[in-house]
C-alpha cells in the first residue's frame, strides 16, 4: 500500500491507536484529579459553585473515561496483532506489569467510577470524596504501571535473557523503578495536569467572554490559571531532568532532538532549521553559540555527541524528532507564558475582566494534547530503531502478517475511530458550551446508570434517594 | 512445595475466559436482538437492562488479553498473529458498541445511528469471537516460535460455522435475559424470540460438536477412545439435560430457568472445549507448559491476582444483587 512495507504499516497502525488512546488518559488523569480537588473543596468550604463544577466536569468526564475504555481494550490486543515477536520476548518483562495495570488500576476506577457519577446527595458526602479519590488514584495507577513498561523497554534494567530468547525478570524492582521511570512519570503526569488545566482554563475563558459574571466560569478560569501559572515552571524543569537523563541513557535521541550531527565542544542551540540527514547538516539554521553544551552539560564547553557516532542504521528519524521536540517545547514555553500573563492580570485585579487573555486562553485550550502528542513522538519516534533499547530492533519485533492485512485494518481503525471519537468528541465540546449555572444538574435522569462498568453506587440510590429528587 | 504456576494461570485464564463469554454474552446478545425489539421506549428497557454492567463484563477480556501476554506470550503472539483479521474484526466492533452506550443519550436526532452502531457491533463481535474460536480449534500452523500461516487461513466451513452459532448462542443467552430481566411486551417478544434460538443453539452445538471430531485424529482420540470415553461422555448427557431443561422452562414460560440453563450450556461447552485442548494452548502446537513466561513472572502477578481477583469477584456478584429484579424503560433499574 503506497509502497509501504509491513513494518512501516504496522509502526503507523500502533502509533495511531495509541495516539489515539493517549489523549483520553492524558485528559482523563487530570480531569480525576481536578474533580478530587473539586469535591473537596466542596466538602471544605460548603459553596455550592464547587459542587456546580463538579458536576459540569464529571458529565464530561464520563463521556471521555468511555473512549479511554474502548481505545484501551483495542491497545491490550495491538501488541500481538502487530507486534508477536516482541510480545513473546518481552512479554514475560512487561506483560506482568501490564497486568498489574489492568487489576489494580483499570478495576479500581471502574468499581469507584460509578459511586462518584452517581452524585453526592445519593450516597453522603464521605463516601462520595473517598470514592472521587479512589477515581483519582486508579488513573495514577494506570499511568504508574503503563509508564514502567514504557520506560523499562527504553531503558532496560534489572534483566536476563533465557534459552529461548526471552527476556525475563531478575529484579523486579530494578525493571519497575528502570533509570528513565522516575523522570517519565513526572514529566507525563505533570503533562496529563497542564493539559487538564488548559482545557478547564479554555472552558473558563469562554464563558467569561460571554458573560464575565458567571461566578462558575470565574472560579474555573481562576483555578485554572493558578495551575498554569505554578506548573507550566515546574514542567519544563522537570522536562530539563527528563532530557538529561535521556541524554545519560539515549544520547542519539537527544542528538536527533537537537539537531546535532557532527560531536563537537561548545555546541550552540539550534532553534530553528530543516533537517538534512542526507548530508547530515541542519539546513537554513538559527543558533545560539555555546547554549546547546550548556543545557545538556552545564558547562560552556562540554562536548556533546552527533548522530555521526553512532551507523547510519542505528540513528533515529531526524527530521520527526527535531520538529515535535521543538512543537513540544515551544507550546510548554506558551503556556508559561500565559501563566505570566495570568499573574500580571491577577496582580492588577483584572483576570475576569481581561479579553484578551481569555482569548488567548481559549486558543489555547487543546494545546496540552498537541503537546503531549508531540512529546510521545519525540520520545518513540527517537528511540529507533530500537523497541528494547540497544537490545531488540523494531524490525526483528514484528509480526508476521502480510502488508495488506495491516494496511487494511489501518484505514478500517482511522475511520471507525474518527467517526466515533470525532462523535465522542463533538459531545464533549457541546456539553462544554453550555455555560454553568447554578445548581449545575449532574447526569440526566432518564438515561441509565452507565459507564465504568460495575457500580455498587445505584444500591445506596434506592436507599438515600427521595423520589422528588428525580 | 512447589506449584505447577502455568497450570493455577491457565485455569485462571480459562476462568475469565469463560467469566467473559458468559457476562459479555448476555450483553451482546442484547444487542444482537436490538432490532427485533420495536418502540423506542422497548429498546430504552432492553439496553438498560445491561448498562449498568456491561463495561465490567468487558474488563474480562482486556483480563483475558492482558494475562495471556503477561503469562503465556508465546501463545498470545502466535494466537494474535494467526487470527490477526477476526481480532481486529472483534475490537473494532466492541468499540463500536461500547460507544453506542455513552453516545445514545447524547443525542435525540442522532439515536437511530447509535441503535444501528450497538446491534451492528454486537452482532459483528459475536461473530468474530465464534469465527476466532473456530479457527483456534480447527489449528493454527506453527514453526519455531511463530506463526506459519497466511492471514485469511482462519477463514473455512468450520469457523464460519462457529461464528454463527455463536451469535445464534448470544442471542439465546440475550433472550432469556430479557425474559428474566423484563416484563410485558419485551418480555413476550423475548419469549417469541427463544422459542426459535433455543433449538437452533442446540442444533449448533450438535454440528459443531460432531464435526470436530473430524477435523483432526487426536479430537477423535480423546472423545471415542475407550475407556476414557467414560469419563467425558457426561459431558454431553449434561447438554441434552441442560437443553431439555431449556426447552421445558420456556414451554412453561418460567422466567429464570431458561437463562440458567442457557448458562449451564455455555458453560458445558467451554468444559467440552477444555477436554479438547487439553494440554494445549494452541491445540496441537504449543502445551500450557511451553507457552508458559518464567515461573518468576507468573508468581509476581500471581500475588496480585490472589488478593484482587476475589475483590472483583465480590463486587460484581454484590454489583448483579444491586441490579436484581426487573428494569424499568425509564430511569434503568428501580
Amino acid at each position: 500500500m503506497l509502497g509501504l512495507d509491513a513494518l512501516m504499516l504496522a509502526r503507523i497502525q500502533f502509533a495511531f491507536t495509541v495516539s489515539a488512546h493517549i489523549i483520553f488518559p492524558a485528559f482523563s488523569i487530570g480531569l480525576a484529579s481536578y474533580l478530587a480537588v473539586l469535591n473537596g473543596l466542596a466538602l471544605w468550604t460548603g459553596r455550592s459553585v464547587f459542587t456546580d463544577l463538579f458536576n459540569y466536569w464529571k458529565k464530561i468526564f464520563a463521556v471521555a473515561f468511555g473512549m479511554g475504555v474502548v481505545s484501551g481494550i483495542v491497545m491490550s490486543y495491538q501488541f500481538g496483532t502487530n507486534w508477536s515477536v516482541f510480545s513473546d520476548k518481552v512479554g514475560p518483562v512487561i506483560g506482568p506489569l501490564m497486568g498489574y495495570e489492568v487489576l489494580s488500576a483499570f478495576f479500581l476506577e471502574a468499581g469507584f467510577l460509578g459511586v462518584m457519577l452517581f452524585g453526592r446527595e445519593r450516597v453522603g458526602p464521605r463516601l462520595h470524596f473517598l470514592a472521587t479519590l479512589m477515581v483519582a488514584l486508579g488513573t495514577f495507577m494506570s499511568a504508574f504501571w503503563i509508564l514502567a513498561v514504557n520506560s523499562w523497554m527504553q531503558t532496560p534494567a534489572g534483566y536476563a535473557i533465557n534459552d529461548v530468547g526471552q527476556f525475563i525478570a531478575t529484579d523486579w524492582w530494578a525493571v519497575i523503578f528502570n533509570p528513565s521511570f522516575p523522570y517519565r512519570l513526572v514529566h507525563m503526569l505533570l503533562a496529563a495536569y497542564l493539559t487538564t488545566a488548559f482545557v478547564v482554563g479554555a472552558v473558563g475563558a469562554l464563558h467569561l467572554l460571554r458573560d464575565r459574571a458567571n461566578n462558575a466560569a470565574r472560579v474555573m478560569f481562576s483555578m485554572a490559571m493558578w495551575m498554569a501559572a505554578v506548573v507550566a515552571p515546574l514542567q519544563i524543569v522537570a522536562g530539563d531532568f527528563h532530557g538529561l537523563n535521556t541524554l545519560e541513557h539515549q544520547p542519539a535521541k537527544v542528538a536527533a532532538m537537537e539537531g546535532h550531527f557532527e560531536t563537537h565542544a561548545g555546541a550552540p542551540l539550534i532553534l530553528f532549521g530543516i533537517p538534512n540527514a542526507a548530508e547530515g547538516r541542519i539546513d537554513y539554521k538559527v543558533q545560539i553559540p555555546l547554549l546547546g553544551s550548556f543545557i545538556l552539560t552545564h558547562d560552556w564547553n562540554g562536548v556533546v555527541r552527533g548522530l555521526n557516532e553512532w551507523p547510519a542504521e542505528e540513528r533515529p528519524p531526524v527530521g520527526i524528532v527535531f520538529w515535535s521536540f521543538r512543537i513540544m517545547v515551544g507550546i510548554g514555553f506558551l503556556m508559561l507564558g500565559i501563566g505570566a500573563w495570568s499573574l500580571w492580570a491577577r496582580y492588577r485585579r483584572r483576570l475576569y475582566d481581561a479579553p484578551w487573555l481569555h482569548r488567548a486562553a481559549l486558543v489555547m485550550g487543546p494545546s496540552g494534547f498537541a503537546a503531549v502528542l508531540a512529546g510521545w513522538i519525540t520520545t518513540e519516534v527517537g528511540r529507533q530503531p530500537w523497541t528494547v533499547y540497544g537490545l531488540l530492533t523494531t524490525a526483528q519485533s514484528a509480526s508476521p502478517i502480510d502488508a495488506a492485512a495491516i494496511g487494511a485494518s489501518l484505514i478500517a481503525f482511522v475511520i471507525v475511530y474518527f467517526a466515533l471519537f470525532g462523535s465522542g468528541t463533538f459531545y464533549i465540546l457541546r456539553l462544554m458550551n453550555h455555560a454553568p449555572q447554578p445548581a449545575e444538574p449532574g447526569l440526566p435522569p432518564e438515561a441509565p446508570v452507565r459507564a465504568g462498568g460495575i457500580m455498587p453506587g445505584p444500591v445506596m440510590a434506592a436507599k438515600h434517594a427521595l423520589p422528588a429528587a428525580e | 512445595m512447589t506449584l505447577d504456576l502455568p497450570m493455577i494461570w491457565a485455569a485462571l485464564i480459562a476462568f475469565a475466559v469463560l467469566a467473559y463469554v458468559v457476562l459479555d454474552g448476555f450483553d451482546l446478545g442484547v444487542g444482537i436482538l436490538f432490532p427485533l425489539i420495536r418502540g423506542e421506549a422497548h429498546r430504552d428497557e432492553a439496553m438498560n437492562s445491561v448498562a449498568p454492567v456491561w463495561d465490567g463484563n468487558e474488563t474480562w477480556l482486556v483480563l483475558g488479553g492482558g494475562g495471556l501476554l503477561a503469562v503465556f506470550p508465546l501463545a498470545y503472539s502466535i494466537i494474535m498473529s494467526a487470527l490477526y483479521v477476526p481480532i481486529i474484526v472483534m475490537l473494532l466492533a466492541l468499540v463500536f458498541r461500547g460507544v453506542a452506550f455513552e453516545f445514545r443519550w447524547r443525542t435525540k436526532r442522532g439515536q437511530f445511528l447509535w441503535d444501528w452502531a450497538f446491534a451492528f457491533g454486537s452482532t459483528l463481535a459475536a461473530f468474530a469471537q465464534g469465527v476466532t474460536l473456530g479457527a483456534l480449534v480447527q489449528g493454527i500452523p506453527v514453526e519455531g516460535r511463530a506463526y506459519a500461516g497466511g492471514w485469511w487461513d482462519w477463514l473455512s466451513a468450520f469457523s464460519l460455522l462457529t461464528g454463527v452459532a455463536l451469535v445464534i448462542g448470544y442471542a439465546l443467552l440475550g433472550a432469556t435475559w430479557l425474559i428474566w430481566k423484563t416484563e410485558g411486551h419485551v418480555q413476550r417478544r423475548a419469549y417469541d424470540i427463544a422459542f426459535w434460538v433455543a433449538p437452533a443453539t442446540l442444533v449448533l452445538i450438535g454440528a459443531v460438536s460432531f464435526w470436530t471430531p473430524f477435523l483432526n485424529s487426536l479430537y477423535a482420540a480423546r472423545w471415542f477412545n475407550w475407556p476414557q470415553v467414560l469419563l467425558v461422555v457426561p459431558v454431553p448427557l449434561a447438554v441434552l439435560g441442560a437443553g431439555f431443561l431449556l426447552l421445558k422452562g420456556l414451554q412453561k414460560q418460567q422466567e429464570l430457568a431458561p437463562f440458567l440453563a442457557s448458562l449451564a450450556l455455555f458453560v458445558l461447552c467451554f468444559i467440552g472445549l477444555g477436554i479438547s485442548f487439553f494440554p494445549y494452548m494452541v491445540p496441537h502446537a504449543v502445551t500450557i507448559h511451553a507457552a508458559a513466561a518464567p515461573d518468576n513472572s507468573l508468581s509476581f502477578l500471581l500475588v496480585g491476582a490472589a488478593v484482587l481477583v476475589p475483590m472483583i469477584l465480590a463486587y460484581t456478584g454484590y454489583a448483579y444483587w444491586v441490579f436484581r429484579g426487573k428494569v424499568k424503560a425509564v430511569g434503568g433499574y428501580h
